[in-house]
């Protein structure tokens, strides 16, 4: 039961909230008592060495690991808890059921469905979660995979499609559920060289049409400080800095952010 | 088809009868066990021949022992054992029960084994061998010192299972008269006239003697694979 | 050789019949273990020990001992507990339980050999147990585990051979009655061998391999 925490964040309230959240993995605590807000809106781009429980952060805000200490509220509500009697209490499945629509999640390795084409890939959630109609799933997923520029592979299945395309349709498959807050986990990360590019211009249009809360934990640090609104450097379960593109690029404060910069930086 | 169903009528269940029978069991069991055991050794050196011979490189000979491995695969250990058997007699060869139970395990265990082994083998990469070659290490040594420590740990879940198999398989063996357990059990039975006991200790005693094996097995492996050095 | 061809005019007929009936025993008993193993596999990845615990003991029970001693228990002894069943039902109902059983363990180290990323991505989507297991890790699960499948099917048919011993005239016990009168061991029982290893290699691996085909090109597999 949560006392100190509020019931809901009443109104205009942050996309995204973490408040006092705590990780551990048995004696290792990967995440420590962490405040996070995302604006409406906002790409925030999380960047910081392995380890540094950045992917955690992502993980626990799509409830594919429970959180040992603390709230997350998305879009004003509790995520990991639920109210009851004017309390907070730890959330049921149903509950996070309900929340889990508002969070979609692109991720390091595509993790396509193998027997599904693209097309396939899209409309199965929305059918079969958000009880669409075939027509209705069809139209959509036909939209988005052709704002992702595969309007000709729609009938292909993942095996035939490079690691580029597989990702996009990921992330078509995502949009497709029209989710208030898009994650992206390290999504070039497992790319060849030449096809990380067409993966960025994707996730760049999204952001430049600024309708989508987008949280993304990446190694394009050129990438990053140009398409963010703000980037988070994570050390160690905390943030040790956060600021715009330019402060966090141009005049680091903490000596753990320059060290990191330098060695990123150094390393192309 | 399914003829009836009532609760238990005649289900008396007399200690007094199991501790009588127990002893005949109990020597039979080790019967068994030495069938299972002598079978195993049997299959073991005879499937590292099965193994071996399709290694060679003589496509001939690899597509013979292919298909006799295959064929013993393929058809039913106790069918086997009826044919081993007697067919002897057939040819003026006369094979007791125990021989010709313990040829018709071996054959068809080594065919299984043999497939363990060629896993195990081909499972160790080919960059070894090269390297044994550019040693210029003899290929005694190159199988004993490289080869098989590293065909080893693959291939112990596959020969502990088959262990496990034989010793179940016994059995079979009563159909051509071996005094194992359930030959002890059947006479037993038919001698009394009472199945319950028998049969139920039958399946009590392998139970006993199976699930240890297997968790022991399994612990046996681990050993084997550390002192190797291959796991943690 | 012309011996050979005049014994199989005079039995051959016996031989069919046998081999009907052990088409008929290996069939039910397959469509038992499939229905087995389908739900002991998935019970024994159950969260609630009680599910996961009843499966675990039906698995260690039927692998734990021999399908001859299964057999002979469910024709002699069950029958004193109150359930009797006539030889053929006892029959395939003792190696569809048993192969069933190996069967069931076959099904969850396919259900767990599906990739981790699978389960994570019908998570993000936000589908529900049923969907997500219906939909997208049963299918796949399906394709990993129907090679170990074939050799499963194998192990069947040659499992039906024992129910001859509680006197189900199929093949085996046809061969054993024919050598019983003729003592022509070999041609009794080289005969029957014939016709097992050929429904093994001829019927049952190339259908096997066929279906895994297909159900390959089903999953996107090129």
């Amino acid at each position: 039961m949560k006392e100190n925490f509020p019931l809901n964040l009443g109104s205009n309230p942050p996309m995204v909230r973490f408040t006092k959240v705590t990780k551990r993995y048995g004696e290792l605590t990967v995440l420590d008592s962490l405040d996070l807000d995302v604006k409406q809106n906002e790409i925030v781009s999380i960047i910081g060495p392995s380890g540094s429980g950045k992917t955690t952060v992502l993980r626990m805000l799509m409830t594919l690991e429970e959180i040992n200490d603390g709230v997350i509220y998305v879009d004003g509500q509790p995520l990991t808890h639920m109210s009851q009697n004017n309390l907070l209490i730890k959330a049921n499945e149903a509950h996070l059921r309900k929340m889990r629509n508002n969070i979609g999640m692109v991720f390091q390795h595509f993790n396509l469905f193998p027997h599904m084409t693209a097309l396939g890939n899209c409309m199965e959630a929305p059918m079969h979660v958000l009880g669409m109609s075939r027509e209705e799933a069809l139209a959509r997923s036909e939209e988005l995979l052709e704002m992702v520029g595969l309007a000709d592979k729609i009938h292909e299945h993942p095996a035939r499609l490079s690691g580029g395309q597989q990702q996009r349709v990921a992330i078509a498959r995502a949009l497709a559920m029209r989710p208030k807050v898009l994650l992206f986990d390290e999504v070039t990360s497992a790319l060849d060289p030449e096809v990380i590019g067409e993966v960025l211009n994707v996730i760049r249009s999204l952001a430049s049409e600024h309708s989508l809360t987008m949280l993304m934990v990446t190694h394009q640090m050129g990438f990053a400080r140009e398409i963010s609104d703000r980037i988070c450097f994570f050390y160690e379960g905390k943030i040790a800095e956060e600021g715009t593109p330019q402060q966090i690029f141009e005049d680091p404060q903490n000596e753990r952010t320059r060290q990191f910069l330098s060695a990123v930086l150094a390393a192309n | 088809m399914f003829e009836g169903f009532e609760l238990f009528p005649k289900f008396d269940w007399k200690w007094s009868f199991v501790f009588e029978i127990l002893p005949r069991l109990l020597w039979a069991t080790l019967n068994t066990l030495m069938a299972a055991g002598t079978g195993y050794a049997i299959a073991l050196v005879i499937g590292l021949v099965f193994a071996l011979a399709q290694r060679t490189g003589i496509r001939t000979v690899t597509l013979i022992v292919r298909e006799i491995v295959e064929f013993i695969r393929s058809t039913p250990l106790v069918l086997q054992i009826f044919f081993i058997f007697y067919v002897g007699p057939q040819f003026g060869i006369r094979l007791s029960p125990w021989t010709s139970g313990m040829i018709a395990i071996g054959l068809h265990y080594a065919a299984y084994l043999s497939e363990v082994y060629r896993a195990g083998l081909e499972s160790v990469p080919r960059g070894q061998w090269e390297a044994c070659k550019a040693l210029n290490f003899s290929m005694t040594r190159t199988y004993f010192r490289v080869i098989i420590p590293q065909a080893l740990p693959p291939a112990l879940p596959g020969m502990g299972n088959y262990l496990v198999g034989i010793f179940k398989d016994t059995p079979m063996l009563m159909v051509i008269g071996v005094a194992e357990l359930m030959h002890a059990a059947t006479a037993l039975g038919s001698t009394y006239y009472r199945y319950l006991e028998p049969y139920t200790m039958v399946g009590i005693l392998f139970l006993l003697i199976s699930l240890p094996t297997a968790f022991g097995l399994r612990r046996f492996e681990s050993f084997v694979a550390r002192a190797l050095g291959m796991r943690k | 050789m012309q011996n050979y061809v005049e014994y199989l005019q005079t039995y051959g007929s016996r031989f069919v019949d046998g081999t009907l009936v052990t088409i008929q025993q290996t069939l039910l008993a397959a469509f038992l273990a499939i229905f087995v193993a389908a739900l002991f596999g998935m019970m024994r990845l159950s969260e609630k020990w009680l599910v996961r615990g009843t499966s675990i003991v039906y698995i260690e029970f039927f692998r734990g001992t021999s399908l001859l001693v299964q057999l002979y228990w469910i024709f002699f002894v069950l029958p004193l507990l109150g359930v009797t069943f006539d030889k053929f039902t006892a029959g395939f109902v003792a190696v569809g339980l048993n192969l069933g059983a190996y069967g069931a363990e076959l099904v969850r180290g396919s259900i767990e050999a599906v990739p981790k990323g699978q389960y994570e991505a019908c998570h993000a989507l936000n589908m529900s147990y049923y969907k997500r297991m219906r939909r997208i890790i049963l299918p796949q699960a399906l394709l990993i585990m129907l090679p170990p499948w074939g050799n499963l099917l194998i192990e069947l048919l040659k499992g039906t051979a024992l129910v001859s011993l509680i006197s189900v005239t199929d093949l085996m016990f046809e061969a054993k009655q024919i050598n019983g009168t003729t003592y022509l061991s070999a041609e009794s029982f080289g005969t029957a061998m014939i016709i097992y290893y050929l429904m093994a290699r001829v019927v049952v691996s190339p259908g096997m391999r066929a279906f895994e085909s297909y159900w390959g090109k089903k999953m996107g597999r090129i």
